[in-house]
């Protein structure tokens, strides 16, 4: 569809605002599109992926004003004003978040469609949870549904980032200073 | 079919006053959304028959959590992940907290919400034997008027309830006079994340010197909705608690529950859990005393 065309249809829908990775957005969509389908369809935010579209499976998690939120269940209206992190906000001027690094290294991922919903749980959960437990990990990743690889190896990245965050710094090529200067997208 | 957005109306009137002038407008109308994790299910599979919507998430009024010295009034719109962070919801209604924390994962907790979950009205919803066990009012709220009823005369039907078409469910009121009391709350489900009960039943006694002088059981998914096992509790009050007292409370819940057989378990299967949880309670009941 051409550029003007989009604009007579748009104008019909009210304007809605948030923010997306620090980055202020304004969309014209029907106010009951899920906020999913606005971020892959109208901002070209790809990384967070639709698995059963029914809240059940987490692939679509994104954080929406310091929440974890199934994004296939928020009609965009309801993300009026708010703050939303998805997966392309977590690296940082190129550099991965140590999360993401965490799961590349510990073979956190395979086929990769639950991923992007992994590290929001999990970025989530150590945004208020810095040194998890086992069970707090499981809990807090209870909603994410992975199909490959057995959930122990992500569990396993998470605990890897969580320790390496505090006691391992100058070995990660992801150091404290990163965490603090990601702070903006927690 | 996938749903389309453009064949639902959302519509944002802001304040509490503004939702009810809609619905008092137009009663019947209009379908109030707050978290999403119901109709946002059926919207996705093309199955959402309403077509207009106002919403209610943001609104402070609806979210508050506010204690008195005789109760916790929790705002309709407080969601379950609210609930869990809630200092006197954890002192004194652990139950609540606990099925909180059962409910979904932590991406339906931090949306779905307490009203939501009763008007949603599904036998087995997860809130609802813990409101029943801590004897819970639902307080209404309209143009027209405030008005209280019990929880446990709120449903009244499969899927129905006692709300009037512009009346919205306003706050739920737990009574502060538990802390004395044993309480009990066990889900069966397949996992314990993200898994709907085939049974669960909550719980709250008071017994001394071994007579039962106070019983509430609310059970769910052994019924067309949540309900108290009244006969069950008939059976059981002001008794002594004997092992005959504990059959006959178990030939009582059995005459008294009506599971179904559907895709989560079966009728039979319920019956025997069902009367095993009651079994477990009046044992731990008798082992512990009441006193938590």
């Amino acid at each position: 569809m051409n550029a003007n065309g989009n604009a007579r249809k748009d104008a019909h829908w009210p304007a809605i605002r948030f923010t997306v990775n620090g980055e202020s957005r304004t969309v014209n969509v029907p106010p009951m599109k899920r906020l999913l389908d606005v971020l892959r369809e109208d901002l070209h935010l790809t990384g967070t992926k639709e698995g059963c579209g029914e809240g059940e499976c987490g692939s679509c998690s994104v954080r929406m004003n310091d929440e974890l939120v199934n994004s296939c269940l928020v009609p965009v209206l309801q993300a009026e004003g708010a703050e939303i992190q998805t997966v392309e906000g977590l690296a940082l001027d190129g550099e991965l978040h140590p999360l993401q690094e965490a799961f590349l290294r510990n073979g956190g991922a395979q086929c990769g469609i639950c991923t992007p919903g992994m590290l929001m749980a999990a970025a989530q959960l150590l945004a208020h949870s810095p040194h998890p437990s086992e069970a707090e990990i499981r809990e807090a990743l209870a909603g994410n549904l992975c199909r490959c690889t057995g959930f122990v190896r992500i569990f396993a990245s998470i605990a890897s980032a969580a320790g390496a965050s505090e006691s391992e710094p100058a070995q990660e090529p992801i150091g404290q200073s990163d965490l603090e200067r990601t702070q903006h997208a927690r | 079919m996938r749903g389309n957005a453009e064949m639902h109306e959302l519509v944002a009137p802001g304040s509490l006053d503004a939702v009810l002038d809609l619905l008092a407008a137009e009663p019947g109308q209009w379908t109030p959304i707050a978290g999403g994790t119901e109709l946002m299910v059926a919207f996705s599979a093309g199955r959402l028959n309403a077509h207009k919507l106002v919403n209610l998430w943001g609104i402070p009024d609806l979210r508050a959590i506010e204690v008195t010295p005789q109760s916790v009034a929790i705002g309709a719109a407080a969601t379950f992940l609210d609930l869990r962070k809630h200092a006197v919801v954890n002192a004194e209604f652990p139950l609540l907290a606990r099925a909180a924390s059962w409910i979904g994962s932590v991406a339906n907790q931090s949306r779905a919400t307490l009203g939501g979950n009763l008007v949603n009205g599904s036998p087995a919803a997860d809130s609802s034997p813990v409101l029943l066990a801590y004897d819970a009012e639902i307080e209404t709220i309209s143009v027209r008027d405030r008005r209280k009823v019990p929880y446990s005369e709120f449903h009244t039907g499969y899927k129905r309830n006692v709300l009037a078409a512009d009346e919205l469910l306003y706050a739920i009121h737990l009574p502060r006079r538990f802390a004395c009391h044993r309480q009990y709350l066990r889900k069966v489900g397949t996992r314990r994340a993200m898994a709907i009960a085939k049974v669960a039943l909550g719980a709250s006694a008071l017994l001394e010197q071994g007579v039962i002088r106070e019983i509430r059981l609310g059970a769910a998914s052994v019924a067309p909705y949540p309900t108290r096992l009244k006969q069950t509790e008939a059976a059981l009050l002001g008794q002594a608690l004997t092992r005959e007292t504990v059959l006959a409370a178990r030939r009582a819940l059995l005459a008294e529950v009506q599971p179904i057989d559907d895709i989560r378990s079966t009728a039979e299967y319920r019956r025997r859990v069902a009367v095993n949880l009651l079994e477990e309670f009046l044992l731990e009941l008798r082992r512990e005393g009441s006193r938590p």
